[in-house]
């Protein structure tokens, strides 16, 4: 199932890499548990550095000639949360070019969700088990 | 015919690998006492030349080396081995950013020797570095005076994931009509509590305050 990263794949879009890296993951995961999978469910990001838009443009490219080709990825953006020293609260930003408190301005220092880049489930199939042989 | 589909439940971040891989050159250039930075910028804010004039500055005190990543051609290196400290290129061919595993293969086949301060100067590329963690201990984010201040604003997450920005090129700041305070503004809205330098690589302008900074507080953060 591995296949060489082929340059002519197309330069300067980080997304076919990281398309690569969760076919070869999920790869992983149906050898293991035996299954054909149909579908991966991403959380993404935006502080992750990766566009959905360009990730399920790289998907195709990604699966093609494993065992995932045809699957779905089905992305679930996460917006960007943080929390407020000054409120005491988490809150959720409707920007990334303004990690402050929405509600009193403070910056914020920590964040605590929006850097996601993970797979969280899988749609699968058992695999058929071969037919096993018949005993004399 | 295949059985019913059925959702399987699984937590795998995507990075994971990269991210081990980071760890592990952490774990090993924290052994060897070796203070680790990275540069990132868009392509011509003047990495290689901010990094040259910090190599040749550090030469004669500290063992310093850099990795310097390129898509193609080795003039990065050629550059900075002027300064006489050990360079090694990494041609990153079509890829558009740096990975761990680039920077541990890297290493296995150059030994520059025992380091205070190893530099990896990623590829020319404010988006795709972003997500690779390199084992860094200092992630710099380089911004020239001419590239207008709304530039933090525009890739906010490579400013998020960097430590420290450096305004590059100040010396051309008045020929631009740069904002120094305008720029300063947008890059605490993405990152708040970032430090900030502003020098010139060319005239040496704010290249003391930089070095005072990088050999005292983040050597000693890295030690720890």
């Amino acid at each position: 199932m591995d296949r060489p990263r082929s340059p002519r794949l197309g330069p300067a879009m980080h997304e076919l890499s990281i398309a690569m890296s969760i076919v070869d993951l999920a790869l992983d995961e149906a050898r293991e548990r035996r299954v054909t999978i149909d579908a991966v469910y991403l959380d993404l990001g935006p502080l992750s550095g990766v566009v959905a838009d360009a990730l399920r443009f790289s998907w195709e490219i990604a699966c093609q000639d494993t065992a995932l080709q045809g699957s779905r990825l089905l992305i679930r953006e996460i917006p960007v949360e943080i929390h407020c020293s000054t409120c005491n609260a988490n809150r959720t930003l409707d920007s990334v070019q303004w990690l402050c408190c929405p509600v009193c301005g403070t910056p914020a220092l920590e964040v605590i969700h929006g850097k996601e880049l993970a797979i969280i489930a899988l749609e699968v199939r058992d695999e058929q088990p071969a037919a096993a042989p018949r005993s004399a | 015919m295949s059985s019913q589909p059925r959702l399987l439940e699984v937590r795998k971040n995507v990075l994971k690998q990269n991210d081990l891989i980071a760890r592990s050159l952490r774990d090993r250039f924290g052994a060897q006492g070796t203070c680790v930075v990275s540069l990132v910028s868009s392509p011509g804010a003047g990495k290689t030349a901010f990094l040259e004039k910090t190599l040749t500055l550090l030469h004669p005190t500290c063992r310093v080396a850099a990795l310097v990543g390129d898509l193609a051609t080795e003039n990065d290196a050629i550059r900075l081995a002027r300064s006489q400290a050990p360079v090694k290129q990494i041609t990153t061919g079509t890829l558009c950013h740096l990975e761990a595993a680039m920077v541990e293969r890297a290493l296995a086949e150059w030994n520059p020797g025992p380091l205070d301060f190893l530099f990896i100067e990623n590829v020319g590329n404010l988006v795709c570095p972003s997500s690779y963690d390199l084992g860094e201990n200092l992630r710099l984010v380089l911004l020239s005076v001419t590239e207008g201040e709304d530039k933090p604003l525009k890739y906010p997450t490579i400013f998020n994931s960097a430590d420290v920005a450096i305004v590059t090129k100040i010396d051309l700041a008045a020929a631009v009509e740069f904002d120094e305070s305008a720029v300063s503004a947008n890059i605490q809205a993405v990152r708040p509590g970032m430090r900030q330098f502003s020098v010139s690589a060319k005239t040496g302008a704010g290249i003391d305050a930089w070095l005072q900074f990088l050999t005292g507080e983040v050597r000693q953060a890295a030690a720890n």
